[in-house]
């Protein structure tokens, strides 16, 4: 029942898109966003190109031109936020549900949208997918965000398996503890049931704490001075240079094209 | 998998293409100034010691969402963590700790647009960081010492720090014009409510008949419908013509949060009460 999928989301590989400088991902990936969020509601071409455009990066992940396209609908359930556009914005009717008016202009308004966010969360998976993550928060370091930062969440990330365990490990206990005859329903009453919740989570607190002072200790054991290091940084290659230029071309040229269409 | 796919919305992690990019650049002047003014903030007391522990914080707040059952937090957990990271090490490293925490959740799960991050960091970090912080803090003075005034302040700042976030989104996707204020503000604040209570919203779910439209279904099946039931449900009063009986629910759905929420937060707060009294200073 884990809510997060708490599995790493790097997909191993030696693909042309795994072998780039994180930073070369990182900027091409906010770019990519940035020029999405830019083009007005109803430039289809632009949205056609810009899924085009995701779907040949996918396939040079080596990982298959559908692999983003699956993993990507997880944004779309917070449509229901602008799921009201259609009824709201004024303009032409479209069609009539009961007493609402559909409008044209809401419509395309709130279509607009729901793609803009849908080829973004895949540009952020491939990101993901082809990145080890102590690359990226390498390529964060590079790109100067401050260093307390990356370091939190440097931590957070080496210690967030070790409370998923923590966790599992609790959910267990409770699990073994919590006896079901067979055709009653488990479980107490409902206050019986938050206090017992309750009780995880703040075990869940204290357990956490204690493993972030042995984690530390032993880190400082073997030499951690606070920050971070990495014993081969990667390069800015001619290559990442050279597609890193040509990204940033075809983006432009996809704005402009989603200007005039 | 799936309910938590349609719980996202209750969520707060704005995805990319739902505000402006005036208004998401804002966000970004707003979230760069509060982590940098927080990066300065805490310079002089970082010791080595202390960033680890930042971590561990975020990680708590990143794994406390693992327990999903019967822990109403699982969906509002992050909100929860603002005002929790807050009251444990102070506003200005909270607002440090929920970057960590809502940048990996953009960068890694895609929970939450990339360009929309740093109204995300805002609405999710610092506005229910300082929330949290000045509420515990004027409830704790106005009730004096003691665990129950803790707890109780605690359980208020988390609570209250939510409502805020959720207000601050609704309002951004306004300007943005992505959703009307009108619809907006009632629809966050009202699903909300019942994100931090989602056991309880079971619970009422379970006994409307919007919810549960196939009783014999598969016992679990069911449960999840009711939950999905529950948390949609704010969403449909802002429908003009609906009947009165569903409006009553998500009021009454959204009192019994308050109590769910505070437990969870007594449960945290309560430990936290007594780590602090196992190792002083």
């Amino acid at each position: 029942l884990l809510h997060i999928d708490l599995a790493d989301h790097h997909h191993h590989g030696h693909s042309l898109i795994h072998g780039l400088d994180p930073r070369t991902k990182l900027v091409g990936t906010l770019l990519f966003v940035l020029i999405a969020s830019l083009l007005p509601p109803g430039a289809w071409v632009g949205y056609g190109v810009l899924f085009a455009a995701t779907l040949v990066a996918a396939h040079y992940t080596g990982l298959g031109v559908g692999f983003a396209v699956r993993r990507s609908f997880v944004a779309l359930p917070f449509a229901l936020a602008a799921i009201t556009l259609p009824f709201t914005v004024p303009g032409e009717a479209l069609a009539h549900i009961g007493p609402l008016t559909l409008s044209v202009e809401g419509t395309v308004r709130l279509v607009s949208i729901m793609i803009k966010s849908w080829v973004s969360v895949q540009a952020a998976i491939l990101m993901a997918s082809t990145t080890p993550f102590h690359d990226l928060l390498w390529g964060m370091r590079a790109l100067r965000l401050p260093g307390v930062l990356v370091s939190i969440v440097a931590f957070m990330y080496r210690y967030l398996f070790v409370l998923a365990d923590e966790a599992l490990r609790l959910r267990r206990a409770r699990a073994a503890r919590s006896g079901v005859a067979a055709g009653s329903k488990g479980g107490g009453s409902l206050a019986w049931r938050g206090k017992v919740a309750g009780g995880l989570v703040g075990n869940l607190t204290l357990r956490a704490f204690e493993r972030s002072e042995r984690i530390h200790d032993a880190m400082v054991a073997r030499g951690f001075q606070g920050e971070l290091r990495t014993l081969s940084a990667p390069v800015m290659t001619d290559r990442d240079w050279n597609l890193l230029v040509g990204w940033v071309t075809f983006l432009a040229m996809t704005a402009l094209i989603g200007f005039i269409f | 998998m799936p309910i938590f796919t349609l719980l996202a919305p209750v969520r707060l992690h704005i995805p990319d293409g739902f505000l402006s990019l005036g208004v998401s650049l804002v966000g970004w002047v707003l979230a760069i100034g509060a982590i940098g003014y927080a990066l300065r903030q805490t310079r002089g007391q970082l010791g080595s010691k202390q960033i680890p522990l930042m971590g561990v914080v975020a990680a708590f707040i990143f794994a406390a969402q693992a327990i999903n059952f019967p822990v109403a937090g699982g969906t509002s957990g992050h909100l929860l963590g603002g005002a929790l990271a807050a009251v444990i090490l102070g506003p200005w490293a909270a607002v440090l700790i929920m970057t960590a925490v809502i940048g990996v959740q953009a960068l890694l799960f895609q929970d939450g647009g990339l360009l929309v991050l740093g109204f995300n960091i805002v609405n999710m970090g610092v506005i229910t960081a300082f929330a949290g912080h000045l509420v515990y803090q004027l409830l704790k003075g106005l009730l004096g010492p003691g665990r129950t005034s803790l707890l109780a302040a605690g359980a208020a700042g988390a609570w209250i720090s939510v409502m805020l976030g959720a207000g601050a989104t609704a309002i951004e996707l306004a300007v943005s014009g992505t959703s009307p204020l009108g619809v907006a503000l009632p629809a966050m604040v009202a699903a909300n409510w019942v994100a931090g209570g989602l056991v309880i919203a079971l619970a009422v779910a379970a006994l409307s008949p919007l919810a549960s439209p196939n009783p014999d279904g598969l016992e679990r099946v069911a449960e999840d419908t009711g939950f999905i039931g529950a948390a949609l449900e704010p969403l449909y009063t802002i429908l003009p013509d609906y009947t009165l009986p569903f409006v009553s629910n998500p009021v009454l759905s959204g009192l019994l949060a308050v109590v769910v929420g505070t437990l969870v937060v007594f449960g945290v707060a309560w430990a936290v009460a007594r780590w602090q009294r196992r190792a002083p200073g």
